[in-house]
């Protein structure tokens, strides 16, 4: 058989049978790449479906017990009448403190990795080690910066003694508190919370359950009460016996810090460090060169450029991060279980070393119970967390929408 | 590498005052000027000074935490009740039950390789499969959606996958086999896995997109099929950064802790049977946290001991998984 041209036709097309048998793997291998692709799909899908699971489960168990009350009440050993105000107090705290930590010091990290290009040898080296333990800082587990925390903001370990409990004071005041058969509050100063009992004796000044001033008239254990009720108010039995209180302001700052809130934040601030570092970073990274050339031509020092170019360009990118790492500091539990435990609070902290607790460790506290009802409130709890994060992350989208023009 | 250069020269321009333009100054105006360039070489070197020591800040950290879990582990093992040979070779973990206690770090080791592995089972196929799909197959209509579901998945708190695990994923299993206890290593690996499955994914993902196009058109040239270029050519190119990708979900599966607290119970023990409970190093560092435990005894000790181990194990799989994409990294240029 030829052409039309009169060359021999080649054998493979001459055979019809031939042919088919030739490209018959041809036709495998179609098959296989549409199986493939199926089962990319439903791997892809599994993805969504586990999300649409997630979200599912938490909804339908979260919703019916969640409600005003439950923002603004502490938790109960009822489940009907538990509420999570102190959690969302507390990761207020707690993450606003750890920003305010870290972000200066990552900037600051990122601004010296990314601007300065020096030119000793020497140091360049030492730059790059850092680069390189940054990224490994972001590797290690956050429980291990637990432990960190724990020994060296709660208890400061080589420098007091090791029992976490406060050794330097600022602003606080200790009291022995007394009652007297007029059932009055008096209340006498005194310099320490290890300071010997007070004696109640005849002129020694003391202040009344509104902290004003009063002179103390001491009578013996048999003498009658007096009658007049302005004396009866400052009057106390030489046999009445104190109990020591405390009052902290909201300055109350001690050393060590305790299981407190700045212990909590100052361990969640080297947590989320890393991610700052890197983040600011790549912001920085996308500012063009262009820009820092002209700021430079101008006669602009290293440090008027990068206070007047770089970083207002840069930006928009580090506040992204920035918020994104705040959004994985609101659902950090682990290094703060190891901070504060499991603690039972009815009151947001008031001060920097007050006890806290925050919304993940009150899930994680209410999910560990054996009683299904707490399951509820967990769930509800972790709706509040996910509104609040995608809160979070939709300001972040929208910043990087709205700021981020192309400089180039 | 312009920018180095043009810096260096601008920088060289700025100390060579003499290079300046003579102009007909004011001996006052002149004086006033070098001033004011002192002044302002102070503060750029203050700001150096500034920066690098925030900069410095993150060796302090690395220092501390090596330092902290270096001399609380010695102090650990000075203790009478605990020896090297115990800690390596004992099979029992029993720190704070009363009467004979053991220290042997086993258990706590298997418990934590057993819930990886399964996490990884879990996530090494979805992750490498959803990583081939993104970059190879995916219209960008689908990206746009799965990226972001992805980077959702990604973004929620371990917490809630710990509730997760312990609301469904430990129900379901329970309803399929009647063998699962309730606190079991197979739902608490399972949830490991899924939330391990976004850093896999996207890591893996990037490395195959840095495959160049001329790669997969080589492929297509020879009549090959799109699964031929994902799989057989596009694939092993992105090795290195897939192999860095399975490390660094490894490292973060075990030190992973949430999870494992709430949905995998609390009783170490020396077993494969992931229906049964079991303890992870963090699952016990947890429980440590919880309890009111002394600051002194060998329990709160044990805590350092086990916390060192992880730190160990989670920073040799950081800078293997950074050795291997810098070492195996195929390069086209």
């Amino acid at each position: 058989m030829n052409d039309r041209s009169g060359h021999p036709l080649h054998p493979l097309l001459a055979d019809p049978a031939l042919l088919r048998a030739r490209l018959r793997p041809a036709a495998g291998r179609h098959r296989r790449e549409r199986l493939f692709y199926l089962l990319c799909l439903a791997v892809a899908g599994s993805a969504v479906l586990i999300l649409v699971l997630l979200f599912g489960t938490i909804t339908i168990m979260g919703l019916s017990t969640l409600s005003w009350q439950f923002l603004t009440v502490p938790p109960s050993p009822s489940a009907a009448d538990s509420g999570m105000y102190p959690a969302i107090m507390g990761s207020i705290w707690v993450v606003i403190l750890a920003m305010l930590a870290a972000l200066p010091l990552g900037t600051a990290s990122a601004v010296l990795l990314e601007e300065y290009r020096p030119r000793s040898a020497w140091i360049r080296n030492a730059l790059h080690v850092i680069e390189l333990n940054i990224t490994n800082l972001a590797g290690v587990p956050s429980v291990v910066y637990g432990i960190l925390g724990l020994t060296v903001f709660v208890y400061m370990f080589p420098l007091f003694d090791g029992s976490g409990k406060p050794v330097v004071e600022w602003g606080v005041r200790y009291y022995d508190q007394f009652y007297n058969e007029a059932d009055t509050v008096l209340l006498v100063p005194v310099s320490s919370l290890d300071a010997p009992p007070v004696v109640p004796t005849t002129g020694l000044q003391a202040y009344d359950a509104n902290y004003r001033p009063v002179t103390l008239r001491v009578i013996g254990p048999d003498d009658p009460w007096p009658e007049d009720p302005e004396r009866a108010r400052v009057t106390l039995r030489s046999t009445d016996m104190g109990g020591r209180i405390s009052e902290k302001s909201w300055h109350y700052f001690c050393l060590p810090f305790g299981r407190g809130v700045l212990a909590g934040a100052l361990t969640l601030a080297l947590v989320i460090l890393p991610t700052i570092i890197i983040a600011a970073r790549e912001a920085l990274r996308a500012v063009p060169d262009s820009l820092r050339e002209g700021s430079f031509a101008l006669g602009a020092t290293r440090w008027q450029t990068i206070r007047r170019v770089t970083l207002p360009a840069a930006l928009p990118g580090i506040m992204t991060g920035s918020i994104l790492a705040m959004s994985r500091a609101i659902g950090e539990a682990a290094p703060l279980i190891m901070i504060s435990g499991i603690v039972f609070l009815s009151n947001p902290p008031r001060h920097l070393m007050d006890d806290f607790t925050v919304m993940p460790l009150q899930i994680f506290n209410w999910a560990q119970r054996p009683q299904a009802d707490f399951h509820l409130l967990a769930a509800s709890g972790i709706i509040v967390l996910l509104v609040i994060l995608l809160v979070f992350n939709s300001i972040a989208l929208f910043i990087r929408q709205r700021y981020q023009k192309p400089l180039s | 590498m312009a920018r180095d250069l043009n810096i260096r020269f601008l920088h060289e321009h700025d100390m060579n005052s003499k290079n300046t333009l003579e102009m007909p100054l004011s001996p006052e105006s002149r004086v006033r000027g070098q001033a004011a360039r002192r002044a302002r070489r102070v503060v750029e070197a203050l700001i150096v000074t500034v920066l690098g020591t925030s900069t410095g800040i993150t060796l302090l950290v690395t220092a501390a935490i090596l330092l902290v879990l270096g001399v609380e582990t010695v102090q650990f093992f000075r203790q009478e009740e605990v020896t090297l040979r115990e800690f390596f070779f004992s099979l029992r973990w029993n720190p704070l039950l009363g009467g004979e206690k053991h220290f042997g770090i086993w258990p706590l080791l298997t418990g934590t390789l057993l819930i990886s592995v399964i996490g990884l089972a879990v996530a090494v196929p979805m992750g490498l499969v959803t990583a081939i799909y993104l970059s190879e197959y995916a219209h960008p209509r689908v990206r746009a959606v799965l990226k972001p579901a992805l980077e959702l998945l990604a973004g929620i708190p371990t917490v809630v996958y710990g509730f997760f695990a312990l609301a469904f994923i430990t129900p379901l299993l329970k309803w399929l086999h009647e063998g699962f206890n309730s606190y079991n290593a197979l739902s608490a690996g399972i949830a490991v896995g899924i939330l391990i499955v976004p850093i896999v994914s996207s890591i893996a993902e990037d490395a195959m997109r840095a495959v160049p196009n001329a790669l997969r058109e080589g492929v297509y040239g020879l009549g090959g099929t799109r699964f031929d270029a994902a799989v057989k050519v596009v694939f092993p190119a992105a090795l290195s950064g897939i192999v860095a990708a399975v490390l660094l979900a490894m490292a973060r599966a075990v030190g992973e802790t949430m999870v494992v607290a709430l949905a995998a119970g609390s009783t170490p023990r020396l077993a494969y049977d992931p229906r049964l409970e079991t303890q992870t190093m963090t699952g016990f560092m947890v429980q440590m946290a919880m309890g009111d435990v002394s600051n002194f005894g060998v329990e709160y000790y044990s805590l350092y001991a086990v916390a060192a181990t992880l730190f160990l194990m989670t920073f040799s799989l950081t800078l293997l998984g950074a050795w291997v994409r810098r070492r195996y990294q195929e390069k086209y240029e």
